[in-house]
């Protein structure tokens, strides 16, 4: 236990003049007797790529969706620039963090410019009388978010693709376009779960430079994966989580070096871990 | 052409019998005509059957049919030939649209042939004008199969379960041992009457059986498919040729629905509906309707407001008070039905007790109104403001119920939607001064509702207007038509617009809408309380038009059109989501049982299997809205969206 917090604390922070965006501490999700995320700490500053790694049911999704409002963690706090975040997910979204799903959730039934329409929902403002009424107003907003969804399909690689239902699109697609739509609220943070899974290596290739080209538009990421390879392209730090802990984070050395990772992800006994595991049960 | 390639390996076109191209298309067209001449003679030398068919040089009831089918299905052959000047009939190039307009003759010729044969007690009561249009018609399907139709390659159904056999000789052996008595032995004593009287059941599984088995011979001898065909170009109209186009439609549009609503008897309504279903089918194959669609996008405005031009004439094309009666009861069933379209169709909220909306906003007009049943009897506001009451009233209740109930998700909001719907009833029932407050008049509801007076217009007289004559439920179906056009303007703006898309990402995956910023909460009351309101504005209009409101017209389930079972089942059988869908199934769903009385008994039943049918076999309801659309024919869509370079990668997808 307290070789963990060393560990964490001698994390090489690349640019320490970053502000955070992202402040999650000592979060705990217990289901029950069950406990999914044990005592988390994470910061995620602006401009940075941080990546969550960890084997199946480490309590990555569970922490993401702590983040996201999903879930009112059972203990400690979750701060998006400095303001402690209310415990409902449209008001997390308004603060400005936006996720993706790990499996896809998409309105299928709509057209991808419609769901990235729908994506800009807290940005705009316009209720159930100015759209009866439609007054010049409405019709300008309408105009703007129409001009924005088309910029951000267009930005994702799927400018041909606007009119299309997104069921009918095919699953590579259909994650640029989750990702089309999580940007459309304009977020500050934005929380990829497994944004490759089930990709080919070029579109993995092309899911890196998208996620790259959004750290360029000023927005920060956080980034669930199994794929190493892209999580080291592509992220500046990488915390691990197993078994609800976040055992190590840094950078790309630092985590491959770690032998705790190691015998994480090859499932050998970790004399350590697994007694605090069980004193936490 | 091109988008067809990705059909080819499951559709061919083919003719289904091997006749000369020349014979077939003969067949076809001179069938046709002889439908249609056939329609000049007599069909049978007797007066007794409905409609007098017995007039040489004079079309009447089931012979006008006969005629229509008839001349389209010459018309279709002749366009599918090519003929200059009836291309714009098949712009798709497909026969199968002959084939359809054929088969509705047919129907239509047979089922007049086989109702007067029944009725008047065998074939001899047919007159050469009857055998004319029955050997016409089959001529001209025979002729339509051997074109060159669009097929299905392979057959698509596996053989029938030999249990179904079983079942049919079990049910045979039964019918005749139970018709006997012998096989009652084996029915223990205290439910045999159930087995003396009952024997139809006996009957009709094995009906039912045979007929699916014979259908499906037929379907995998037919092999019937739809391929969708692009529509080629048009040929590009001035913009007043189009509009002129689009109000010629509308006009032939309103001849077929006045002819509908003022038909006399049962078959000949059954015979319209038999033409019509086919003649939709037909025209939908040849191209002709996708064209018209093309053509009302580019002219959006031209076209609601022909379509309401066309319900506005409708009363003056009337002479009788009774049948602007059913349009006006349509349009209030129609318009309610849209109200609750944007509950269930947009929202996916599924609301069980929509009618008591109906009921909050009728009777809150009713109370002001000035009848003097109400306990308010010297309080007599004017309509407009009677109206808004009634709205609001309406809003309040949609407030108060939506409230507690749209926090939770799945079916809790139906359970107590439902059990709103009965504690209105039950409460205008009771609070008649003896079981609750004085307030309702209990069961008698609150009758002898004025006449609305506006501008001076009194509502309650007949108005001529030169020539035009306005009766009184004339008057009230232009005022019920203006509310119509208002809850059609709200559906319209709201659905396509920030809230409407809130309610569609609401439907399709709440946890999903949520984390994209939308308080599922706020947004789904929204939907439940515009509702409400438009429920509780059409309620209010209905209260006067028809005069009275009494308790037992807000049932859950009832014989007559506005409850909310009926409701639903017009969302549903319309289209959910779409404008046009729930007017059509609301106007289908009042009509059918209006015309066919002897349907009656067995309405509830003939519901549920005709909504068993169309689930089965057009989930999207008749009226397919632009989502559906995109689902189920997505290669039409870059033709109108973006350039057709987008094709080939769709191939693909």
């Amino acid at each position: 236990m307290s070789t963990v917090s060393t560990e964490t604390e001698t994390v090489p922070t690349p640019e320490p003049l970053a502000a955070p965006v992202l402040e999650a501490a000592g979060v705990v999700m217990r289901f029950g007797g069950l406990t999914a995320v044990n005592d988390v700490d994470l910061t995620v500053r602006q401009g940075e790529i941080v990546g969550l790694i960890g084997p199946n049911g480490a309590g990555k999704t569970t922490f993401f969706n702590c983040l996201t409002g999903l879930y009112v963690p059972t203990e400690g706090t979750v701060k998006y620039k400095g303001r402690v975040l209310p415990p409902k997910p449209h008001l997390v979204t308004q603060a400005g963090i936006a996720r993706t799903f790990q499996n896809i959730r998409l309105f299928a039934n709509m057209t991808a410019l419609e769901n990235v329409l729908v994506g800009r929902h807290t940005r705009t403002k316009e209720g159930l009388f100015s759209a009866i009424l439609r007054g010049p107003g409405y019709r300008r907003a309408e105009a703007e978010g129409r001009e924005r969804a088309r910029e951000l399909l267009e930005f994702c690689g799927l400018g041909a693709k606007a009119d299309h239902l997104a069921r009918n699109l095919p699953y590579g697609e259909q994650r640029k376009l989750e990702i089309a739509r999580a940007l459309a609220s304009d977020p500050g943070l934005l929380l990829l779960d497994e944004p490759t899974a089930g990709m080919n290596p070029q579109e993995t290739r092309a899911a890196e430079e998208l996620v790259f080209a959004i750290r360029d538009l000023g927005t920060a990421v956080l980034v669930i994966e199994h794929d190493m390879k892209f999580i080291f392209n592509l992220c500046d730090r990488t915390a691990v989580l197993v078994q609800g802990r976040k055992i190590v984070e840094g950078d790309r050395e630092t985590v491959q070096n770690d032998e705790r990772v190691v015998t994480a992800y090859l499932g050998a006994p970790l004399e350590g871990t697994t007694a605090a595991q069980e004193d936490g049960q | 052409m091109t988008e067809t390639t990705t059909h080819e390996g499951i559709h061919e076109t083919s003719p289904v019998l091997p006749l000369p191209a020349h014979l077939a298309l003969g067949a076809a067209v001179g069938g046709g005509v002889l439908a249609a001449a056939s329609a000049a003679m007599s069909w049978t030398w007797t007066p007794d059957f409905p409609g007098d068919l017995t007039y040489y040089g004079s079309p009447a009831g089931l012979q006008w049919l006969a005629l229509a089918g008839g001349v389209l299905t010459a018309l279709l052959a002749l366009a599918h030939r090519g003929l200059k000047g009836l291309r714009w009939l098949n712009p798709s190039g497909s026969a199968n649209g002959v084939l359809f307009a054929a088969l509705g003759t047919l129907a239509v010729c047979w089922y007049a042939a086989g109702s007067i044969a029944v009725e008047l007690d065998g074939l001899v009561n047919l007159d050469p004008g009857g055998w004319l249009a029955a050997v016409g018609s089959l001529l001209a399907v025979l002729g339509a199969l051997g074109l060159p139709l669009d097929r299905r390659r392979a057959v698509r159904h596996a053989e029938l379960h030999w249990g179904l056999y079983a079942v049919l000789v079990v049910s045979a052996v039964l019918r005749q041992g139970l018709g006997q008595g012998w096989a009652l032995h084996a029915v223990p004593p205290g439910i045999r009457p159930l087995f003396t009287g009952n024997l139809w059941f006996f009957v009709a599984l094995p009906a039912a059986i045979a007929a699916l088995r014979l259908w499906r011979l037929l379907d995998g001898w037919l092999r019937i498919g739809r391929i969708e065909r692009p529509l080629p170009a048009a040929r590009p109209l001035p913009g007043w040729a189009e509009i002129l186009v689009v109000t010629a439609v509308f006009a032939v549009g309103l001849g077929v629905v006045e002819f509908g609503i003022s038909t006399e008897y049962g078959e000949l309504f059954i015979g319209f509906l038999l033409l019509t279903g086919f003649g939709t089918a037909a025209l939908l194959a040849s191209g002709a309707v996708g064209r018209l669609r093309e053509l009302t996008s580019r002219h959006r405005a031209v076209t609601t407001g022909a379509a309401f031009a066309a319900a506005g004439a409708f009363p003056f094309t009337q002479s009788s008070e009774t049948y602007v009666l059913i349009g006006t009861n349509i349009l209030i069933f129609a318009t309610v039905a849209l109200g609750l379209n944007v509950v269930v169709g947009l929202a996916g909220l599924l609301d069980l007790g929509y009618v008591a909306f109906l009921g909050v906003g009728a009777y809150a007009a009713a109370l002001v109104s000035g009848s003097k049943f109400s306990v308010f009897r010297d309080l007599h506001l004017p309509f407009p403001v009677a109206v808004l009451i009634g709205a609001l009233a309406a809003l309040v209740f949609g407030v108060v119920i939506g409230a507690p109930t749209l926090r939770l998700r799945g079916d809790y909001l139906a359970i107590v939607t439902l059990g709103f719907g009965e504690i209105f009833r039950i409460a205008m029932n009771n609070l008649d001064g003896r079981s609750g407050p004085s307030l309702t008049n209990g069961p008698n509801g609150i009758a002898a509702i004025p006449d609305v007076s506006l501008f001076g217009f009194d509502f309650g007289e007949a108005h001529d207007f030169g020539a035009l004559h306005l009766g009184k439920n004339g008057n009230y179906l232009l005022l019920m038509l203006v509310a119509t056009a208002v809850v059609v303007t709200v559906f319209a703006r709201v659905a396509n617009s920030r809230i409407g898309r809130a309610w569609v990402a609401i439907r399709e995956d709440e946890t999903a809408a949520e984390a994209m910023g939308i308080n599922g909460f706020r947004v789904k009351l929204i939907a439940f309380a515009l509702g409400a309101t438009l429920a509780g504005l059409a309620g209010a209009v209905q209260a006067h038009v028809s005069g009275a409101v009494s308790p037992d017209q807000y049932l859950f389930t009832g014989p007559t059109p506005p409850n909310s079972a009926f409701l639903l089942a017009a969302v549903i059988l319309g289209g959910m989501g779409t404008i046009s869908g729930p007017l059509v199934g609301a106007a289908l769903l009042f009509l059918i049982p209006a015309k066919l009385e002897f349907l009656q008994s067995y309405q509830l039943l003939a519901f549920g299997l005709a909504l068993i049918l169309l689930m089965r076999f057009r989930p999207e309801g008749l009226i397919a809205g632009r989502r559906q659309q995109l689902e189920f024919h997505e290669v039409q869509l870059p033709a109108q969206a973006a350039p057709a370079d987008d094709v080939p990668t769709k191939a693909g997808a």
